[in-house]
């Protein structure tokens, strides 16, 4: 039987109960009085609207949040996930007025009047997206943490060929692109799967290019 | 990442002024290369004026048969572009060669030209850098330079201008156009755009403060066969060890600049004169006075044979 209590501890409330131990710990330890900083000048906020999902959506944020932590830690939508947090891996990837950016390299204010899709807006568990189950479907994951990124930009990849965007791969610039292995290989470069499951990620693309064509 | 106020332009002249009154200001476009060193620190602007508004995201013709680039066109819409794809192929191709998909739709043509060096020296604020900290001196001298500059550089910093379509636009004589504080307009070729480091490493372009780019204009197509080879650690999205951008025509002559080895896209017009004679002749003239480091110095081989590569691909 399991223990009650561990099936209810989550992953997210694990790190938000280490990092506050790790608070506690810093505040009671020995810092004299004297050496308190003056309280900080009061952090400006700004109103941002835009649409996530379809649905349109108003905060109020310190104009530092970027648009990947306006998703998760303000509107509680975690499925897209912060990897390096420097544009590097690609696991942050939505789509912004229809194409996919890094959200962790773009602040939140810059997007007033934007419509963003995550990976919640592409698919449900009930109603998966077709790319959703074709990479259920070619095993596109292992542990699963840069998923939804790559699901996100593999959907914007299709459409990029469909609109003609070129590659580096293309070998006649003129040419109309075409949904080749190499052209998903070279296309999703953005996107970092520390488990290696490129190859299976790239089939199920394929798969979806397929049915799509 | 440090605390900042943020605004967003209405127009090219107040954006300008709204950057050129406040020491600390800056402008974002795309934002894929400040917010990323915002997030460490090494930029610690204390405002931000966002110029996504500004009527600067379309390619035009120009009247002599060339084509204006505005400064806020992304990437991937410049490499997409069908005139550009066809008349400037070493501008597509050079684009398309940098960064990932999900960069390339967010960064702007000017933002592109304005990305600061990836010197890791640079990035660790632990580390002395006379870019990141006027006067601190250079670690990387000494230090890991296998991806550093082996020409132009000096004992001040050794950093190298990172892009690939700076490198394009060199080959192309393209001219960067600008607006002032005061509504004042200047067309700087992009030969003159990225500065040498001299005794500034801190100042990466001949522009003034609060000076903001409005496009980037190309003369009108060379015709020629369009190239642009990019040797780096992997196959995609990493930074050029060695880039070769090349026009060449059918009788063997052209233009040729290369990336990665440089403060700027570097070409040397009297090497372009010796194309006929072969990549070792063009080369050597580019290179002349190299300074290389112990860990870099392979560069130099590796440019005459990517150029060596791109010529042969001429005659195929």
């Amino acid at each position: 039987m399991p223990d009650d209590v561990a099936t209810r501890i989550s992953r997210r409330g694990v790190l938000g109960g280490t990092a506050a131990t790790a608070v506690t710990g810093a505040v009671t330890g020995a810092v004299p009085a004297q050496a308190v900083p003056a309280p900080a000048a009061p952090t400006p906020v700004m109103p941002v609207r835009f649409k996530v999902n379809g649905e349109r959506r108003e905060l109020t944020l310190d104009p530092r949040t970027t648009l990947l932590d306006a998703l998760r830690e303000h509107l509680h939508l975690t499925g897209s996930k912060k990897g390096c947090d420097h544009g590097q891996c690609g696991a942050c990837t939505v789509m912004v007025n229809g194409v996919r950016i890094n959200s962790c390299l773009s602040l939140a204010v810059m997007h007033d009047g934007d419509e963003i899709t995550t990976i919640e807006g592409l698919g449900t568990p009930d109603r998966l997206h077709p790319m959703q189950a074709a990479f259920v479907a070619h095993d596109g994951y292992q542990c699963g943490y840069c998923t939804p990124g790559q699901i996100c930009s593999a959907v914007a990849v299709l459409d990029e060929i469909k609109r003609g965007v070129p590659s580096h791969v293309q070998a006649d610039l003129t040419a109309k692109p075409r949904a080749t292995a190499d052209e998903m290989r070279e296309r999703m470069s953005g996107n970092i799967c520390r488990c290696g499951a490129y190859s299976n990620i790239a089939d199920a693309m394929r798969d979806v290019a397929g049915a799509d064509a | 990442m440090k605390q900042f106020t943020y605004e967003r332009a209405k127009d090219p002249a107040a954006a300008a002024r709204a950057v050129a009154g406040r020491p600390g200001a800056r402008f974002i476009a795309g934002g894929t290369n400040l917010l990323d060193l915002m997030k460490l620190e090494v930029e610690t602007p204390t405002h931000l004026v966002d110029v996504q508004d500004l009527d600067f995201d379309r390619i035009e013709k120009t009247r002599d048969g060339g084509l204006r680039i505005g400064a806020l066109v992304t990437n991937t819409d410049l490499a997409s572009d069908e005139r550009v794809r066809r008349d400037y192929g070493v501008l597509s191709r050079a684009i398309l060669a940098g960064a990932s998909g999900q960069l390339r739709n967010k960064a702007s043509t000017a933002g592109n030209l304005l990305q600061r060096t990836r010197c890791p020296y640079f990035y660790d604020t632990n580390m002395a850098c006379n870019k990141r900290k006027p006067g601190s001196g250079c670690a990387a001298i000494g230090g890991y330079s296998r991806q550093l500059g082996v020409i132009g550089v000096n004992a001040n910093c050794i950093a190298t201008f990172p892009g690939d379509m700076a490198v394009a636009m060199r080959v192309l004589d393209a001219v960067v156009e600008t607006m002032d504080a005061d509504g004042a307009r200047r067309s700087i070729p992009i030969a003159e755009f990225h500065r040498l480091w001299g005794d500034r490493p801190e100042q990466d372009t001949v522009l003034k403060p609060g000076e903001l780019v409005t496009a980037v204009t190309l003369p009108r197509p060379l015709g020629g066969k369009h190239f642009y080879e990019k040797v780096r650690d992997r196959a995609s999205y990493a930074y050029a060890l060695v880039s070769v951008a090349a026009v060449i025509q059918p009788d063997g002559t052209g233009r040729v600049a290369f990336g990665g080895v440089a403060p700027r896209p570097w070409r040397v017009e009297e090497a372009d004169a010796l194309l006929p004679q072969g990549a070792a002749a063009v080369t050597a003239r580019a290179f002349q006075g190299a300074t290389p480091t112990q860990d870099n110095a392979f560069k130099l081989p590796l440019a005459t044979r990517a150029l060596a590569s791109v010529i042969a691909q001429s005659k195929v």
